[in-house]
């Protein structure tokens, strides 16, 4: 083998195969062919996909917390939407003069609501490396304080579960305020620009996927030493037996807030990745509702897999788009259907039943 | 010819003529009450005599007589032409819509022509506006006694205060008193003698309206030239003494309605949690689809209204075990259909019931659209409870507190007294044990789901007559739902009630410093922060059943 770390992964080695090719030919042919050919992506497939990346990323880091440590978060919305508040602002404050009302320095909602300076918290985004710092510090920070508390006192299972979207419920609630300073109900949008380079360019979409993709691959990379390495195992071990892991010596609520704080980084950085893609972030980000949705993707490709939840990121975001497109009213019978017999009849995902067809056929 | 009309055939004539006269006198007074033959006076009668005459239809002691004079007053005051006919007319479409002034019976409409109006000069309107108010306020029904009161103190001559200081002597209803003693001591403020403006004062300070507040305010104002507008500084010193103690009172009455407020914010928040906290509490399931259960509760609710369009004021009663039918049916086929498969793995039970919340929210989109659909408020619920001058609550909140109450009540009887509950309770402590006993656990995990989700829909009920009804009704209600049961303690009705109650109050003493939506974070960062400190709630389950 070539990478020690796939080992015993053959579908992982797949599907990062199948990544790998996708990140290098769907920017390729989306710039280099002409747009009759066949193999011609256009620039909205372009970002639907990056769209689809971004998810499967935020899968990603759901499946480590849930699949691996047993931790089932309904409040990773929340990361990713800071980390996507985090890039919105950057991008807002990239808008500079070419706002509606042109000012320099304020983002047009604050001209709107009438405020003469720019808040604290948004000095600094206007140079880039510090609001990629906040699209990983902001996340990473919450995960830290709200899972260091809770690991600490030792809230666990359904409560953890409860706590952890009424997180994510009371961020929405305060985004939602306009005095919060973030754009209130309408979020952030109408961005201009990326590090110079228009957003609407093919040009910028296509590096957005192509980032996007490498993003995924090097997150599934580190997942993977992460899981592969005896913090993993330790990690794997307090999801299975968690009191019996504690007698054994481990602290275990410093494993918890190491990968449950690594989680949310990832989760900050899909957001980050996610909104220039599609061009804005507002506070139904937050809802508990996208948080269960995240949830579903990864039990629908199967828990504590990792491509799991990258393959269940793309099929039941596929899935969405085409219903919401040709029969809107049908959709939420369906994730509720998804949400139902998965956990019924599927406990190990999609590709669990592919695992056992395979045991079966050797 | 002089003798040809004393003919004994003519005189025989006149007398039976004037007999027939007086006949016809007697009949028509055999009809009619002084009320009604006072009444006929005032038709036709020249101005200069219409003072006497309604001077004398006043001192008829009848209910009828102010409504009359008041229309008199009003210019709504008619006789029919045709029979003479005392009528109160009001301007409809074409004349008039008449009623009869006597009988206040329903004659229709007449045109213009039809009707004469009784009119009047100032002098008169002057001397009938007093007439009216001396009526009214010696009238027999309290009601009318306590407005002609109101309305004298508005205008305080020295007439009115006569007639006031008056009625004070025999005046025996206590709302009456209270309003007479106000408008006097409203008036002797303005008084020349230093004394009876203290004892104004001193009569004000246990009131709390508006008006004395503003009075009492002017007593302390300075003009222009910065000199007080009152000149007594006794008088200013006891002013300001009554308004900080109107001012504490109105603070009191303030904090008192905030917590009526708080109650009945926890009212509807104990109701949603109370079937999660069977559910979750004693069967340790994580229901995501009780939201959609109480919204169930609410469209039934709607649905027997529309069957029973008549009867509005009663079928909120018929909607109550409609709901819980409903919802407990629904919530019996998701734990026989799914929930029983998952019992052990409590997240796997909080994904699956997520999705059948999607699902039924859907459903109902479909067959109700999904706008919202309005339910109707009977009459016995609208209005107010008007407790005192500043202290008024609203009669839905206060319906649905106690309805809440009851519910909760019933609901801890259920489960102390019957046999279902002490199974209920026995499969929670240690179901292996109580299958050996003989009790068929898996029935009375029905049950008990099916309980759990018709109260969910009798909650809905009560959500129908506060907010909207709509598919996404119990989403907004399941975050909330799950904070009170965790805060209280899982597998405790009692530490449900508490959490709810207090959180509800907490909510609203907190919304006039921050606002709604800041109020509601800071609760539920203050239940984040808390279960940190208490995993398990404010009254944790002890022993074995709480390892489990």
């Amino acid at each position: 083998m070539k990478f020690p770390l796939l080992q015993n992964d053959g579908i992982g080695q797949a599907v990062l195969a199948v990544l790998a090719i996708l990140t290098v030919l769907v920017p390729l042919f989306n710039l280099a062919l002409p747009d009759g050919s066949p193999l011609h992506f256009s620039t909205y497939t372009v970002s639907l996909l990056g769209k689809y990346l971004t998810y499967a990323l935020l899968a990603l880091a759901m499946d480590l917390v849930w699949g691996y440590c047993g931790i089932l978060s309904l409040g990773h919305g929340a990361f990713f939407a800071l980390g996507g508040y985090a890039m919105g602002m950057h991008l807002m404050r990239q808008i500079g003069e070419r706002g509606v009302y042109g000012n320099p320095l304020l983002p047009d909602f604050m001209v709107f609501l009438n405020w003469k300076e720019l808040p604290w918290y948004w000095q600094g985004f206007d140079q880039f490396w510090f609001a990629a710092l906040m699209m990983v510090l902001a996340p990473g920070l919450l995960a830290f304080v709200f899972g260091g508390l809770a690991f600490r006192s030792r809230v666990t299972g359904v409560y953890l579960s409860i706590i952890t979207q009424a997180l994510t419920y009371a961020f929405m609630l305060a985004f939602f305020r306009n005095e919060m300073g973030f754009g209130g109900n309408n979020g952030l949008t109408d961005f201009k620009d990326i590090l110079g380079f228009n957003l609407q360019a093919d040009g910028t979409r296509a590096a957005l996927f192509a980032a996007s993709g490498l993003s995924l691959i090097l997150a599934y990379l580190a997942s993977r030493y992460i899981v592969n390495s005896k913090l993993g195992r330790v990690v794997t071990a307090i999801r299975d037996q968690e009191a019996r892991v504690r007698f054994l010596g481990y602290r275990v609520e410093m494993f918890k807030l190491w990968v449950f704080v690594f989680s949310a980084v990832l989760a900050g950085l899909a957001g980050a990745l996610y909104v220039p893609q599609v061009g804005i972030i507002n506070p139904s980000e937050f809802s508990p509702l996208n948080s269960l949705e995240i949830v579903v993707w990864v039990a629908v490709g199967g828990r504590g897999t990792l491509y799991g939840a990258v393959i269940g990121a793309i099929l039941v975001n596929y899935a969405k788009t085409v219903f919401t497109a040709a029969l809107p009213e049908i959709w939420l019978f369906v994730l509720g259907a998804i949400f139902v017999l998965v956990t019924l009849l599927l406990p190990d995902g999609l590709t669990g039943l592919w695992r056992r067809w395979e045991e079966q056929a050797a | 010819m002089k003798a040809m009309l004393c003919t004994p055939r003519l005189r025989t004539l006149a007398l039976l003529a004037l007999l027939g006269l007086a006949l016809g006198e007697a009949s028509g007074a055999r009809t009619s009450d002084p009320f009604s033959a006072s009444l006929a006076r005032l038709k036709g009668a020249p101005l200069e005599e219409l003072g006497a005459a309604i001077e004398q239809f006043a001192s008829v002691q009848d209910e009828r007589t102010s409504k009359v004079l008041q229309a008199l007053l009003d210019g709504r005051l008619f006789y029919r032409k045709a029979d003479g006919k005392v009528v109160i007319g009001e301007p409809a479409e074409a004349g008039y819509a008449i009623t009869d002034a006597a009988s206040g019976e329903q004659l229709g409409t007449a045109e213009r022509f039809e009707v004469k109006k009784i009119s009047l000069n100032n002098a008169l309107r002057t001397t009938l506006r007093e007439t009216i108010g001396r009526l009214e306020l010696n009238a027999q029904d309290p009601a009318v006694r306590l407005r002609a009161v109101q309305a004298m103190s508005q205008a305080p001559d020295e007439k009115n205060l006569a007639l006031l200081r008056a009625r004070l002597e025999t005046e025996r209803d206590p709302k009456v008193l209270d309003a007479l003693r106000l408008a006097l001591a409203l008036a002797d403020l303005a008084s020349e003698d230093k004394n009876v403006r203290l004892r104004a004062i001193g009569a004000l300070q246990d009131q709390t309206g508006a008006e004395v507040v503003n009075r009492l305010n002017a007593l302390l104002e300075k003009n222009d030239e910065g000199e007080y507008l009152e000149p007594d500084s006794d008088v200013r010193h006891m002013a300001e003494a009554a308004l900080h103690r109107i001012q504490s009172r109105l603070q009191f009455y303030g904090a008192v309605e905030t917590l009526f407020f708080g109650l009945s914010l926890g009212a509807v928040l104990v109701l949603s949690a109370i079937g999660l906290a069977i559910t979750f509490g004693v069967m340790g399931v994580i229901n995501m689809a009780h939201g959609e259960l109480m919204m169930l509760g609410a469209y039934t609710t709607y649905v027997v209204q529309q069957l029973m369009p008549d009867q509005l004021n009663i079928s909120l009663f018929a909607a109550i075990p409609a709901a819980f039918l409903i919802s407990a049916l629904v919530g019996i086929a998701i734990e026989r259909g799914i929930i029983r498969f998952l019992y052990g793995r409590p997240l796997e039970s909080l994904l699956a019931t997520f999705g059948v919340s999607l699902f039924l929210q859907q459903t109902v989109r479909s067959i109700f659209s999904p706008l919202n659909r309005s339910v109707a408020t009977p009459a016995w619920m609208s209005g107010s409870l008007q407790l005192n001058g500043a202290l008024s609550l609203t009669l839905n909140r206060f319906y649905i507190l106690l309805f809440c109450l009851l519910v909760f009540a019933l609901l801890l009887q259920i489960l102390k007294r019957t046999r279902l509950g002490l199974e209920v309770r026995a499969v929670a402590q240690n179901r292996a044990m109580a299958k050996a006993m003989g009790i068929p656990a898996e029935r009375v995990d029905a049950l008990t789901f099916g309980l759990g989700s018709g109260i969910a829909g009798v909650a809905g009920v009560a959500l129908s007559q506060l907010t909207n009804v709509g598919p996404n009704l119990g989403q907004a209600y399941i975050v909330d739902s799950f904070m009170v049961v965790v805060f209280g303690g899982v597998g405790n009705l009692w530490g449900t009630l508490v959490a709810g109650f207090s959180l509800g109050i907490a909510n609203k003493f907190l919304e006039p410093y921050s606002g709604a939506v800041l109020a509601k974070i800071l609760v539920l960062v203050f239940i984040i922060i808390f279960i940190q400190k208490r995993p398990r709630g404010l009254f944790p389950q002890k022993g074995r059943a709480a390892e489990a």
